[in-house]
Formats: structure tokens, sequence, C-alpha cells
């Protein structure tokens, strides 16, 4: 059984008498252990996504289901019993402005009628988790943001919960503190085996540490599965654009807005061989490097280079099988990527 | 410099003008933050919108609180004699100020309330808090500081009103200031009057900004 699973969810947001359809036929498992990455453009419905998986935004259609049960059926009561089995925290961390950082870690234990001695000692074990037992007597306010976000995963944690859903939770963050709270949350995955779902804009976090991706585009569910397959040979055109970006539009190579773009992808075993320099030798022929780029994937590093090939179908073609032969992943990059 | 009749008089009056200020400020409290929750909780984005409740209660404060102190006080004369038995003095003074500081103080809440984040309160929300919970344990307690402000802002306010009903006979030092400084022209008396009036509420509003400043957390 999977931990969440979400069936043909439709959700309709009622705005001064217009319908605005957020969400559309979203079918989604995630799986117990998994660290689930849903990205999409902001305003794709993705945080409404992420909203309906504890209830917060009740589905207008479909169903969601938490360890097999379906959350419709549940009474206001074991709703939210439900819920404290589901960690959360968000980009602006929502920690209790005037309670200090012991207290905003008791607090979600303190809701479920938890005796404070016991709740404090719980607390504390969390805050040296999360390495910030020093803290306990501040104030949100004194805090940096990665610290703020530390303590919101602590809180998430108290009740020990099964699922911790993550809503923007890096994007307030600079790349340094981002990274330390992603090696965090895979701590926590690892460790706990807490199933960990996060929402996000950016393609890096969901390469740095989630196995399996889900892409939101326009309310829609456009691509899903494994991080590296996507990651290597990404399908639709809002997958293609998070993974490049959409600079290749705006530089000033026109003329080679045509079909002669092509996306090639490194892992490791072919990253050795200095492939492209053997294959201007090959062919003899000039080969324009557009873009390249080194990524971590999983833990692995994976480069990315678009190169620019010459207008002959015949060469082009053969230049393909070339690089395939050499190990490489050989995408043709269209004007959407 | 005064007669000894007179400082007893004066001393009457500040005992009076506290009496009227403390227990209407309480009393307006005990109905006004409740009205005040449930205007934030019934409110459009409150944590069970409800139009007509809203309304209703919406309605009546302004209504309430449209008609000027003066003429509540003398329109609720008869309401006052049902329940006090008189209607002049300090006691039955308190009567009119309440009713007319709940619905305000109940505004004041209000928007102390709608100053809450609203993602602290998803973020209890996600933890499985119930509405109850989300009021006394999110809302009040994020709202402390704020809400100290206004109450400060309406001591100060029933403080300056229950002066004003001096010209009906309320009693305390307005009373003193209308009697001995307007019908018997003896401006020494009201200056004084007004400069005492004058530093209660400077202490009332000293001691508020200070403890506001004490509690909030919020601060660098």
């Amino acid at each position: 059984m999977s931990e969440i699973e979400i069936k043909n969810l439709k959700k309709v947001f009622e705005i001064k008498g217009h319908s605005i359809i957020a969400l559309d036929n979203i079918n989604l498992s995630i799986e117990k252990g998994d660290i689930f990455g849903i990205i999409g453009m902001s305003g794709a419905g993705k945080s409404t996504l992420v909203r309906s998986i504890n209830y917060l935004e009740k589905p207008t259609e479909g169903q969601i289901l938490i360890d097999g049960t379906d959350l419709f059926f549940l009474s206001e009561k074991e709703l939210r019993k439900k819920r404290s089995d589901i960690g959360m925290i968000f980009q602006n961390f929502n920690l209790l402005e005037q309670k200090n950082v012991l207290d905003n870690v008791c607090f979600p234990l303190e809701i479920g009628g938890v005796k404070k001695k016991e709740a404090r000692v719980r607390a504390r074990e969390l805050l040296r988790t999360v390495n910030l037992e020093d803290k306990e007597k501040a104030y949100p306010s004194q805090l940096s943001g990665g610290q703020k976000q530390r303590v919101a995963i602590a809180r998430a944690l108290a009740t020990n919960p099964r699922i911790l859903l993550c809503d923007e939770a890096t994007s307030a963050l600079d790349p340094q503190t981002t990274s330390s709270i992603l090696s965090l949350l895979k701590e926590i995955n690892h460790n706990l085996g807490i199933t960990i779902v996060i929402i996000t804009h950016q393609m890096s976090v969901v390469t740095e540490i989630c196995n399996r991706v889900a892409i939101i585009d326009n309310g829609r569910l456009v691509e899903e599965g494994s991080v590296d397959t996507i990651f290597e040979n990404p399908q639709s055109d809002a997958a293609k654009e998070l993974i490049s970006g959409k600079d290749l539009r705006f530089t000033p190579l026109k003329k080679y807005e045509t079909d002669n773009r092509i996306r090639i992808v490194f892992k490791e075993n072919s990253a050795y061989e200095p492939v492209i320099s053997n294959l201007i030798l090959k062919f003899q022929k000039p080969v324009n490097i557009l873009k390249a780029d080194t990524r971590n994937v999983n833990g692995k590093a994976v480069g990315e280079m678009i190169l620019s090939v010459p207008d002959d179908a015949v060469t082009r073609g053969e230049m393909v099988s070339y690089l395939e032969e050499e190990g490489l992943i050989v995408t043709e990059v269209t004007d959407n990527a | 410099m005064l007669e000894p009749k007179v400082v007893q008089m004066l001393l009457e009056g500040i005992r009076d003008t506290l009496y009227m200020t403390i227990v209407s400020t309480v009393a307006g409290y005990i109905i006004g933050l409740p009205l005040g929750v449930l205007l934030h909780v019934t409110g459009e984005n409150g944590l069970r919108p409800n139009v007509v409740i809203y309304r209703v209660i919406d309605f009546i404060c302004n209504i309430i609180r449209s008609v000027p102190f003066l003429i509540l006080l003398i329109l609720l004369i008869p309401f006052t004699r049902l329940i006090v038995g008189q209607s002049y003095g300090s006691t039955a003074t308190i009567v009119p100020l309440v009713i007319c500081a709940a619905p305000y103080i109940g505004r004041v809440v209000e928007s102390s309330l709608n100053e809450v984040d609203k993602g602290v309160v998803e973020a209890a929300r996600s933890m499985g808090a119930s509405n109850i919970q989300i009021i006394f344990k999110v809302l009040l307690v994020e709202a402390k500081t704020s809400l100290l402000t206004g109450f400060t802002i309406t001591t100060g306010l029933l403080l300056g009103y229950s002066a004003m009903s001096g010209t009906v006979g309320g009693g305390g030092l307005g009373d003193i200031a209308v009697r001995y400084g307007y019908y018997r022209w003896k401006t020494d008396i009201m200056i004084i009057t007004v400069a005492l009036l004058i530093i209660i509420f400077q202490i009332i509003q000293y001691i508020g900004t200070k403890v506001v400043t004490k509690l909030d957390h919020r601060k660098r």
C-alpha cells in the first residue's frame, strides 16, 4: 500500500463568481520512504496540491488516501488526529513569534495533550537532532532563516509523524543554507524512515535530494518518474524548461533556433573521455557549446550540455549516434527547452 | 493653599474616576473580548466565516459606536436606573461606559487578531489544532502585544469618557471640573482636576507602553 495516494484530484476555487481550476485530474502514488519532489512554476498549483494531502484544502473531486485511509470519510476530530501524523514546514517558517524555540517545538505536543514535562524532554531531543540545543531560550526573531527552518523541522517532527510535507521550505533561504536544510531532511528521511514530500520551483532541490519527482504545469500533472530518468530525458515542455531554464531563448543566437540543437547528458562513466574534442576531430565540423552545467543528482555528478551542431541532417544524425555510442544521453532541443 | 475639604473632594474624585475607569474597562473587556473574537472568527478570513453572524454584530457595533457618548449617556438613563437603581453617581455611570466600550473593544480586538500571520494559523491547523485551540493558543497569544496596546488605548478613552459623564452627574474628577470649574467659575479647581486627569492618563499610557515593550518578543 502506498503511503500517500492521490486519485483523480480536482480543486476548483470560486473567486467572485469565477471558477478557477487549480488542479485537475492529478493521480500520484508516493511510497513509504520516498523523498518525493513536486515541482512547477509559481501558480502551477503545487501549493494547493500539498495542502490537499493533509486536507487543509478539501478537494473538489477525487480522493486522498493516507496509508489506505480516505480522508474524506474522517470526522473533523479524526482528521485532526490524522494531521498530527503529517508534519508540515513552510516557506515562511510560520513559527509562533511570541514563544521561544523550546515552546515552539513543544506546541504540537501541547495541542495533542502531552504533559508539559514530557513535551520538553521530547523537544530538547529534537533540538539536538537539528543542532539547535543551545538556542532553546531564543525567540524566532533572534534566529537566522536557516535556524528558523530548523526549529520548524523540529516542531514538525515532535509528534513522530510518518510523513513530512515541505511547502517551498528552502525558497526563502540562500544556497548554502538551502543545502544544509536539504541534507538535514535527507538525514531525517534516512534515520527515521519518514516519507518526505517536497514542493519547490527549484530543480536543484529536486536533483539534490529527491528520488522521485512529479512535474505540475497549469494544474495538471505533466510528467512523473524517477529523478534520474526525468533529468536525463525530460519529455514535457515544462520539465525541459525547469531543467535547462529559459535562457536559450534570450541568447542572441537566433539563427540557431532551428532544430540543430541537441542536449547531451554526461554521467559519471562517460565523463572521462574528451567526447567533444573527439567529435570535432572525427567530423571536422564546428560544434558550438551553448550551455554547459554540472549538477548533483542524488549525490552523483551529472553534466549537461547544449550544443549547436551543423545544419546538415546527415552529419547531425551521425554525430548523435557517435555521442550515443560514447554512452551519452542525447535529446533534440525544441524551442521550448 | 487648598482647603482640606477641597483636597478631600479631589482625592475622592480621583478614587471615583479610577473606579469608573477600571471597572468599566474590565466589564467592557468581559463583553468586548468575546465579541472581538467572534467578529474575527466569523469574518471573511476567519476560522469559520459566517456572513450572517458577522453582519449582525458588525451592524450593532456600528450603531452603538456612531451615537455620541453624551447622547448615549442620556438615552440610557432609564436602562441605568433599571440596573443600578439610580441614574447618577459613579456606579451608575459605569453602565453607559460599558455599553459604549464593549463594541469599541470588540473592534480593537478584531483588528488585533486580524494582524496575526495567517501562516501561523495554518501551521497550527496542520498540526491538528482545533478552532478553540487556535483561538486560545495561537490567536490570543500571538496578538498579545497588540491586544495590550488596544487595552491601553481603551483605558485612556474610558478615562476621558468617565470625565465627560460629569456633565450629567457622573461623579469623579469630571464631575468636579464641571460643577466647580464651569458652574461656579472656580478656575483653579478646574485646572487642578484637568491636571490630575492628564497625570492619570500619562501614567496609564506609560505603564501600558512599558508592559507592551517588555512582553513583545518580535523585536530584534
